[in-house]
């Protein structure tokens, strides 16, 4: 089994329950970190961290520039900042324009987590209205990642993962339902 | 999909380039973040190759110049963080304006959002006239921006908005005089800004301060060159001044935390001992 290092999880509207089922899925002692890239427009920019951990048993926290991507913790984006990863596995943030109309982007993040982790990577695009995430997901498959995406006929606004799956370069398509259960199998971890 | 058209090896070999034939140290900026802009600039000026773009910036000071201008992030905003510039008001300012002069470095100033945005501070305090705003950045296209004053007339909805959160008064348009799409700020703002390149990672301390702002830019560096910056506004700031950081920034991992305090939960930190 190939040794993974980071999961990283684009969503945007109508991602929220499954991220949120997903995090409730993730079993203390899990070895990879996880990084989420999630559209808030504005929504939960306080409660976001607060909703996430009081779902999920592993560390919840907000990414810091320049810290390390620890295993078995959960990452989230600073609202108004693009989220690196850097060859040492440290973030970066990045001020700079917005992408897609987003920041933090799922692209610019995916990218990255692409050029510094290869084919150590597992990324996952969830439901929502842009086309954000996609041509990050083309370059991780290039780089020899993992790409899973959700099944768009269980997604609530299915365009993202929809475009994903028309531009092909996709590995796995999965129902809602299944995905934390998959991203475990797939990470090397026991089933719950 | 192409795959990544500038690899790290060849950032490294551009960026030692760029040191010995211009003067320009990028070496010590965030890997992650320096690819991709030079990846965009690569792609947007449609270089054939790695070999052809190197050889252009080698051989074309012009073409560096448009580079530094290209790669520097120069996204800024008037009052971002409403908050923080509430409390530059309620708590930093009070103690400022027992100065008899007061000097500030926006260090990093883009194209002079933020050097715009105290000097109405000042102004509202009674403070404009005893201050000198001295606003620096090493891309010397936005530094001609901000001695201008003209900001975009579609931004000022919002930069009302984050006005009156940091807890403005006035009528904000009042500040300046609206012509098509643009805007124009008062005179009496820039009368005591002064803006000049300055580069951060090469140049030295220019005078000293009882404030210095510094948002969004440390982000950028690594964690040695941040080291080194900390050490110049160190340097730069009066005991007992002020340093102020982005909202995502921290001193704590720094050579010289242990000699300041943080205000508030702001990232505004006070220093309240000289170096040894």
């Amino acid at each position: 089994m190939k040794p993974f290092k980071l999961i990283v999880v684009g969503g945007s509207a109508g991602s929220l329950q499954v991220i949120l089922n997903f995090l409730a899925a993730i079993p203390s002692g899990f070895p990879l970190p996880i990084l989420i890239v999630l559209h808030r427009n504005g929504l939960f920019e306080s409660s976001l961290h607060e909703l996430f951990s009081s779902r999920t048993t592993v560390p919840v926290k907000e990414v810091e520039e320049k810290e390390m991507a620890a295993p078995g913790t959960v990452y989230i984006c600073p609202a108004d900042y693009h989220v690196l990863l850097e060859k040492d596995h440290t973030f970066s943030l990045d001020y700079s324009e917005r992408v897609n109309y987003s920041r933090p982007s799922i692209d610019v993040t995916f990218r990255s987590a692409a050029d510094s982790f290869g084919d150590g990577l597992i990324s996952l695009l969830l439901s929502g209205g842009n086309a954000d995430g996609v041509e990050g997901l083309e370059y991780i498959k290039a780089k020899g990642g993992v790409v899973v995406v959700q099944d768009p006929v269980t997604a609530d606004v299915p365009f993202m993962p929809q475009q994903a799956v028309l531009k092909g370069n996709v590995d796995y398509i999965v129902p809602a339902v299944e995905i934390p259960a998959f991203i475990l199998g797939l990470s090397g971890f026991p089933r719950p | 999909m192409e795959s990544s058209p500038i690899q790290y090896e060849e950032l490294e070999i551009l960026l030692n380039d760029l040191f010995n034939l211009y003067g320009y140290d990028f070496t010590e900026y965030s890997k992650a973040s320096m690819q991709r802009r030079v990846q965009r600039l690569f792609l947007v000026d449609k270089f054939p190759s790695f070999a052809e773009f190197r050889h252009r910036l080698q051989h074309d000071p012009q073409y560096f110049r448009r580079f530094v201008e290209e790669i520097t992030v120069n996204v800024t905003e008037m009052l971002r963080d409403p908050s923080f510039y509430r409390t530059l008001r309620t708590s930093i300012l009070p103690i400022l304006a027992t100065y008899p002069f007061i000097r500030i470095w926006h260090a990093g100033c883009s194209t002079g959002e933020e050097v715009y945005s105290v000097a109405i501070l000042l102004k509202e305090a009674g403070l404009l006239h005893k201050s000198l705003l001295y606003g620096t950045d090493i891309n010397p296209l936005v530094i001609e921006k901000a001695r201008k004053g003209i900001f975009p007339i579609s931004q000022m909805q919002k930069y009302s908005e984050n006005y009156i959160l940091s807890g403005g008064l006035k009528d904000f348009s009042s500040y300046y005089a609206a012509n098509y799409h643009l805007a124009k700020f008062d005179s009496s703002l820039m009368e005591k800004m002064i803006f000049s390149t300055h580069n951060l990672v090469s140049d030295f301390s220019f005078n000293e301060f009882q404030l210095i702002l510094c948002r969004n830019v440390l982000i950028y560096f690594e964690r040695d060159l941040q080291s080194k910056v900390f050490k110049l506004f160190d340097y730069s700031l009066e005991n007992f001044g002020y340093l102020a950081l982005g909202s995502k920034e921290s001193l704590r991992f720094s050579p010289i935390a242990d000699r300041y305090r943080q205000v508030g939960k702001e990232k505004i930190w006070r220093k309240v001992h000289e170096a040894v």
